[in-house]
């Protein structure tokens, strides 16, 4: 069995863009989450999201993991950005942009 | 199980002592709020751990008892360096 820890780890090395969150892309669950999605979408790059409501052990550890209590949580190449009321303000000021981009190029 | 404005801001000031606070209840429900907080300790911190620290004065309550706080931080006008 790989451990909760070791399957973040996997998903956050594996995806450029990846966002923790309550529900799906179509559906969240969260205002917070939705605010993520609407927040990704509107950049126009490709991301993955992962559904913590489907998974008891990852909702758990990723608070852990990024040392953060609440979900949603964004990484972008492996490093942990914020949740939803930082990628606003990342969004806001253009940060958000500058850091998805120079991921896709 | 929801938390009053003035608990909010007992627990973050407890924790981060120079804070100034500014709860704002979103909803009028006393669950959804939103909080800035202004301290000097902030200076020089990514967005990130400035909140961590907040979070971390909020303790266990923070995504449980506490589900939805806003959160914006600052260090005090005069310190910002642009």
């Amino acid at each position: 069995m790989t451990s909760a820890k070791e399957r973040i780890d996997e998903i956050v090395r594996s995806n450029d863009i990846v966002l923790f969150m309550k529900g799906t892309e179509l559906f969240p669950q969260c205002g917070f989450s939705s605010r993520a999605v609407a927040i990704l979408e509107h950049l126009q790059v490709p991301f993955k999201t992962v559904d913590v409501l489907q998974d008891p052990d990852i909702r758990q550890e990723i608070k852990h993991y990024s040392d953060w209590p609440t979900i949603p949580q964004l990484y972008v190449k492996g490093e942990f950005v914020g949740g939803s009321d930082i990628m606003m303000e990342m969004f806001e000021s253009g940060e958000l942009q500058q850091l998805v981009s120079a991921e896709a190029a | 199980m929801a938390m009053t404005a003035a608990e909010i801001e007992q627990l973050i000031k407890a924790g981060i002592p120079d804070a100034e606070v500014t709860i704002t209840d979103l909803a009028g429900d006393g669950d959804h709020y939103s909080a800035r907080v202004v301290s000097r300790t902030f200076a020089g911190l990514p967005r990130v751990r400035q909140h961590q620290k907040v979070y971390a004065a909020l303790g266990a309550r923070m995504g449980g008892q506490l589900h939805a706080l806003q959160l914006q931080t600052a260090v005090p006008e005069e310190m910002e360096s642009d």
